[in-house]
């Protein structure tokens, strides 16, 4: 950008605060960002949606100065600015919350909100301004806290007061909700609110529309790298802003006509397990049953046991006594993964790279990952590597996993076509029981339909189902029963039809429902601990 | 000023094969430039370092017999490290597997029938030695957590200071006297030379049927695919049903059995007894091999004559051209450095990112 064009005026209205016109980033032949412009004005909720891969992240890390654009140019009030690292974006009044936290666990509130402070602002002063702040906008934050014993939404509200400190005039939200529960998203919605009401621009990054449709005045909608449109949102549906996002109609779910009540085919039976780790959670007398052709869903937010419940069923864990786990019947809580496996069911991690596949080994190298034990690969401890490809190339043809080249490395695809793939590994197998955490995590709206139909499909078949998920549209969606999991305690079953999403999120935050929601099961004991809710 | 390594998209084949090969170019130059600081023409350097070693029978001889230990052990490390396991204390393997297969052959020393069986035996009893030895670090890491890199390491003292005192005291020779050597071994409890009247013993082809072995082994069975994934991504290969106690077992069990190996096959074939020193850091060079390979069997064995070349030209030099011999091993070291510099840029492109932290926004 040594020859800078003159800026580009406005389109319409008054000078913006910020502009980004003509954005175009590259990476080598791939284009993220194709000719985009974006205008936020101070005192408006900005939303940018799009699907994933759209390229919301690096023009929002452009306007932080992560990156610099390949073309194109930013202005602050109309003068042309450049962004060179997110010091340069900071001096600008640009703060930004990320969706992953950069905290560090074992520091407390203020010492983390000290490191990202200049040097001088330390001790008391700073603990005084965290006070102030957490009045003013109703961020409560015990300044000694140590980070590792918070909750997301804490976790969160110290992000925001770290950005808030810096006295910002546009704040970059990425994704804020994805980790919250519906009452802390409710508190996050009017600290947003009342930013705005004092004049400062929010570009707010979601791809829950209903949220969008509440908070924010305008947005800008981005598809493979280009703008495809801008809109009130309010004056839209969620249909209707979702389509402009795929780019076609959303296919919907189809419901299966009649729910065949088969045989109980996977039973936790009073599990507990201590915690694998220091930050890890540990599951307390966990009981479910899943007959097969049923899909239990198990909501909560993250970090309340769902990897360790999941580890717990797949046999990466084992429990203390057989019993505790059984698979039609026969007590498996003993047998590890592949013995597991061998008995007719399935697993699929939540972490695409890295637990269900692994990024530097080809597609076929990853079928055998999960399938070495189950399926015909290998004969006296030789490869099959034929088969394995074979294998690999069914999945691929069944599931449209895009990919280049014939057998690629996981890691070169895109997040959707890999959780495709690693899902649709495990449904070929058709498993008797299928346990599969975030099913839908990342992944694009299309592809996110595609995979809860195979799962439904699944089910129609007389598989019986397990979904972890964060994603209450998901589970509503296609569970037919739907628990709790909060701080390794299991919320009792209750048919999905029989409860609400307010009854499942007040769960979610560790409250006890009340009323006759729960259905007539007992509460465990230990759950009495829950009610005690700040 | 910062530099940024940015993950490359796609990584060349071609590079891949070239970027060795390149590295070795820039070490030679700049070992080039430090003969010359010696006053050494490099060019008459460079007959001698790599030239020389290769165009006689003699010397192409030893070259084979230093690369062959090298690229036995090595071999066997490649398998932990691609493991993301850390035996460093393969020396010590080596030398407790001298040491066992060594007494097998003195106490069968002068006696009538052991002709046939000896020579396996001793092969057998060091490659379990080794095996064992190396079960110390593997079994302390599986059942308590023990950093392997420490204990493999020590162990490597024990194993020499073991060997010391058996050489001195209940080995040796009653007619040496005095010397710290046991006798010398009976003609059947020699590896046999693989050419009447010359040095090249049958370690050789051990080592190319270990090399061979473990390609095979890595690329096409299931074994070698779990070694992979564990060494890739440990949390996904608990997925695939893979123990991580059993691999790291196993693992340590070929190492220290191919290192157990190498240590008989140098005291049976190119000593011929027991002494207080069996091996000139085999063990540890081989590490360096492993790595000049970059883990993969074929590549061990080019870098164990690389290694071996330098190592015999560099006497050589030291000799005709009076360079220090610790300009080879500082060629070695460079050596390494390079290849695997030259590995991140294959798979790595370098983002220089001007001002840094201190940077600020233009008016």
């Amino acid at each position: 950008m040594d020859a800078a064009p003159a800026p580009p005026g406005p389109r319409e209205g008054p000078t913006p605060l910020f502009g980004a016109y003509g954005i175009v980033k590259r990476f080598g032949d791939f284009t993220a960002n194709d000719r985009i412009d974006l205008e936020i004005r101070a005192g408006e909720i900005h939303a940018l949606l799009g699907e994933n891969g759209a390229g919301k992240s690096t023009l929002m890390k452009i306007l932080y100065g992560l990156l610099e654009p390949t073309e194109g140019v930013v202005t602050h009030q109309g003068d042309i600015v450049r962004l060179a690292n997110p010091e340069a974006a900071r001096a600008l009044g640009i703060g930004m919350v990320f969706q992953h936290f950069s905290l560090c666990e074992n520091l407390t509130v203020a010492e983390n909100i000290a490191l990202v402070m200049p040097a001088a602002l330390t001790g008391r002063a700073l603990a005084e301004r965290i006070a102030r702040l957490g009045q003013d906008y109703g961020l409560h934050l015990d300044p000694a806290r140590p980070v590792w014993s918070l909750s997301a939404g804490e976790r969160q509200r110290i992000e925001i007061v770290r950005c808030l400190l810096q006295d910002p005039k546009l704040v970059i939200l990425d994704e804020p909700t994805s980790v919250l529960t519906p009452g802390e998203a409710e508190a996050l919605f009017s600290v947003l609110e009342r930013l705005r009401d004092e004049g400062r621009a929010l570009l707010y990054i979601s791809h829950r529309l209903d949220e969008v449709r509440r908070l924010c005045s305008r947005a800008t909608i981005l598809r493979a790298g280009r703008v495809v449109g801008s809109c009130n949102p309010r004056a839209e549906t969620a249909r209707s802003l979702a389509a402009m996002m795929v780019g076609t109609q959303v296919n919907e779910v189809q419901p299966r006509a009649a729910r065949r009540a088969g045989a109980v085919r996977l039973v936790l039976d009073r599990l507990s397990l201590p915690a694998p780790g220091l930050h890890a959670t540990p599951l307390r007398d966990i009981s479910l049953s899943v007959a097969g052709g049923e899909i239990l869903g198990i909501a909560g937010i993250a970090g309340n046991g769902q990897p360790e419940l999941f580890d717990a069923l797949s046999g990466e864990s084992q429990a203390p006594v057989p019993e505790a786990v059984r698979l039609d019947g026969r007590p498996v809580g003993h047998l590890g993964i592949n013995a597991r496996r061998r008995l007719g069911a399935g697993f699929v991690p939540e972490e695409r790279n890295g637990h269900a596949a692994i990024p530097q080994m080809s597609l076929s190298d990853n079928a055998l990952l999960s399938r070495h034990a189950t399926a015909p690969l290998s004969r006296f401890g030789l490869l099959r590597r034929a088969r394995a490809r074979e294998l690999a190339r069914r999945v691929i043809e069944a599931f449209d996993v895009r990919k280049a080249g014939p057998d690629p490395a996981a890691g070169t695809l895109s997040g959707g076509n890999l959780q495709k793939f690693v899902v649709g590994r495990e449904i070929l197998a058709e498993p008797g029981i299928l346990v599969i955490n975030q099913p839908t995590w990342g992944v694009d709206a299309a592809a996110a339909a595609q995979l809860r139909q195979a799962v439904l499909d699944l089910a129609g078949r007389g598989c019986a189902v397990v979904v972890i998920s964060q994603d209450l549209d998901e589970l509503f969606e296609i569970a037919d029963s739907i628990a709790v999991l909060h701080d390794g305690l299991l919320s009792p079953p209750v048919p999905a039809g029989a409860t609400s999403r307010a009854a499942v999120g007040l769960l979610m935050g560790g409250a006890e429902e009340t009323g006759a929601e729960a259905g007539e099961t007992p509460a465990a004991p230990a759950r009495r601990a829950l009610v005690q809710v700040p | 000023m910062r530099l940024d390594l940015l993950p490359r998209a796609r990584r060349s084949p071609w590079l891949d094969l070239l970027s060795p090969a390149l590295a070795f170019a820039a070490a030679v130059l700049i070992g080039g430039l430090a003969v010359a600081a010696f006053g050494v023409p490099p060019g008459q350097a460079f007959l001698a370092y790599f030239v020389a070693p290769l165009s006689e029978a003699w010397s192409l001889q030893e070259v084979a017999l230093k690369a062959a230990p090298l690229a036995l052990i090595a071999t066997g490390l490649a398998f932990c490290y691609r493991a993301n396991l850390w035996n460093i204390g393969a020396e010590g393997q080596v030398v407790i597997g001298g040491l066992a297969g060594g007494w097998v052959a003195i106490a069968a020393h002068g006696s009538e029938g052991a002709t046939v069986w000896i020579l396996p035996a001793m092969l057998l009893a060091g490659t379990t030695a080794g095996l064992a030895y190396a079960m110390i670090p593997a079994l302390l890491r599986v059942k308590l957590g023990v950093s392997e890199i420490l204990t493999s390491l020590m162990l490597v003292y024990v194993a020499q200071l073991l060997l010391d005192y058996m050489v001195r005291g209940p080995l040796r020779d009653p007619q040496g006297y005095n010397f710290p050597q046991s006798v010398g071994f009976d003609e059947a409890a020699r590896l046999p030379a693989l050419m009447t009247g010359e040095s090249l013993h049958a370690g050789a082809p051990i080592a190319l049927l270990a090399v061979l072995l473990a390609t095979l082994v890595l690329a096409r069975t299931l074994f070698g695919f779990e070694v992979r994934a564990v060494g890739a991504s440990p949390r996904a290969a608990r997925f695939a049903g893979f123990s991580d106690a059993r691999l790291t077992l196993a693992v340590f069990a070929i190492s220290g059995g191919a290192a157990g190996l190498a240590g008989i096959c140098e005291v049976a074939g190119r000593i011929g007894q027991l002494q207080p020193e069996i091996s000139p850091g085999y063990g540890f060079t081989a590490i360096i091999v492993a790595f000049l390979g970059r883990l993969s069997p074929p590549g061990i064995l080019l870098a164990a004559l690389v290694i071996a070349v330098t190592t015999i030209g560099g006497e050589g030099a030291q000799i005709d051209l009076k360079l220090p011999l610790d300009l080879t091993r500082a060629f070695q070291g460079l050596l390494l450095c390079l290849v695997l510099g030259a590995d991140v840029l294959t798979r790595y492109h370098i983002r220089i990112v001007p001002g840094g932290a201190g940077g600020g926004a233009l008016p």
